[in-house]
């Protein structure tokens, strides 16, 4: 770990409009919000976003951010991607009621420890539950926009192959980002021709489709609490030390 | 006020409990940590003040649980915006840990078993504010919550009541912790959300 913090200006919110929305999966969609004074972003690191009704109650969440900024005609813009909640209080709004040009505040990046710094050559493995994939796509296509030779690995665990966010993209991304490898656990029902029976994730997922420790890669890995405690424990036991495994966990963020 | 989001009603109010700015209430305990879960056993475990001129003072687990337990009911809020209220702890005090021990430290950097640290000033583990806290709801707390034992000091946001805490090293220099490193606030009021550097 660095020592010593050095002074930080506030980081202000301000305001994003969304310019664009994209369908992934049944449950998620992609917002992308326009952010005239966006200062640039790590793979991994997250925004808050905060809604205001007329009463002047407010509700924030963090959500990651899923790849690199991008240059449009009003600034720079930023895509989150947004898991339904079931009665939750945000991402139904951002899904249902949230419209093409719409305001919205935001503020970030934040978070300086779940992320991928490109300098840095070890391996990557990457280990994704549900919409925990977010952070680490942002990590893929980060490695992708900046030419990145590093090698790459990807466990994504869903529950049947219709919740896999990003579903295309991997496809084509596997086929086009050399040194870019996907292995997919399926927790519900399997996509037909698929080898095995539906699984959560277990040792021989991990020791097959990840990185052996003495590769000392850097591993990542995002989802529900749960998932994220199981894999963890399955990494440690495989011989990866504990400060070469960054977690993020998330819990019921409605 | 922030602008308005057209068609934003959000959650009914007219029960809401005073939360701190910009946080929910939640009923589930959400889990937030930047590593494996370190499992650490009772026989090895201790709990270490070091005072700034090297005293170090050492409690084994047993050594622990034979003084004076508290059973806190506190809210909780974490930086990720969820706020838990009245959830209910037993614990030794600070207070009573620091009892005796010989110090003119300003700050506190507690660390835990796997790594985590975090920065405080001394100030806020004293006055019934703070304890070291293993059990929760009843039940010995578990290790994703950070089992055996976590501080607890719930008047600031939830990552200064480090998990698995190991020690409370005392100094006469504030030296920022883990996340406090990674950008976020090196006090951490909820009720003056002070999430970030700069808040």
């Amino acid at each position: 770990m660095a020592t010593g913090t050095p002074a930080r200006a506030p980081i202000k919110w301000q305001v994003a409009r969304l310019v664009e929305r994209r369908v992934e999966t049944a449950t998620a969609q992609t917002l992308v919000l326009e952010v005239p004074d966006w200062p640039g972003h790590l793979p991994g690191q997250h925004v808050d976003v905060r809604l205001t009704a007329p009463d002047g109650y407010q509700a924030a969440r963090s959500y990651s951010i899923a790849g690199p900024a991008v240059d449009g005609p009003g600034g720079p813009r930023i895509e989150v991607t947004v898991q339904r909640v079931p009665d939750g209080e945000v991402s139904p709004y951002l899904i249902d009621v949230f419209g093409a040009g719409d305001p919205v505040e935001v503020r970030g990046p934040l978070g300086g420890w779940f992320i991928w710094r490109s300098e840095d050559t070890a391996p990557v493995q990457l280990v994704a539950g549900g919409s925990g994939i977010v952070p680490l796509m942002a990590m893929i296509r980060a490695r992708r926009a900046i030419g990145s030779r590093v090698p790459f690995r990807l466990i994504y665990s869903v529950r049947t192959a219709e919740d896999v966010i990003y579903a295309d993209e991997l496809r084509r991304r596997v086929r086009d980002d050399f040194g870019l490898d996907v292995a997919y656990v399926y927790t519900r029902e399997a996509p037909d021709g698929w080898r095995g029976e539906p699984h959560r994730i277990g040792l021989a997922d991990v020791n097959t489709h990840g990185w052996p420790p003495d590769l000392e890669p850097q591993t990542y890995v995002c989802g529900p609490t749960g998932f994220v405690e199981a894999v963890a424990d399955l990494l440690v036991g495989l011989g990866h030390p504990s400060r070469r495994i960054k977690t993020e966990r998330f819990g019921p963020t409605g | 006020m922030g602008i308005v989001s057209p068609g934003f009603q959000g959650r009914p109010r007219s029960q809401e409990p005073a939360l701190p700015p910009g946080q929910y209430l939640t009923e589930d305990f959400p889990v937030l940590s930047a590593g494996p879960t370190p499992r650490v056993s009772l026989d090895t475990w201790e709990f270490v003040i070091s005072a700034e001129n090297g005293t170090e003072y050492r409690w084994s687990w047993q050594e622990l649980m034979a003084l004076p337990q508290e059973t806190p009911m506190v809210d909780i809020h974490c930086v990720t915006h969820w706020s838990k209220l009245g959830t209910t702890w037993q614990g030794v005090s600070l207070d009573t840990l620091l009892d005796g021990v010989d110090t003119g430290a300003h700050f506190a950097l507690a660390h835990s078993y796997g790594g985590y640290t975090t920065n405080l000033p001394l100030d806020d583990l004293r006055g019934g504010r703070a304890w070291v806290a293993h059990t929760f709801d009843g039940a010995p707390l578990p290790a994703e919550h950070g089992g055996p034992a976590r501080l607890l000091v719930p008047h600031l946001y939830f990552w200064k009541s480090a998990k698995w805490v190991r020690g409370i090293r005392l100094k006469t220099m504030d030296e920022p912790g883990f996340w406090e490193t990674a950008g976020y606030h090196d006090y951490g009021d909820p009720w003056r959300e002070q999430r970030y550097q700069g808040d």
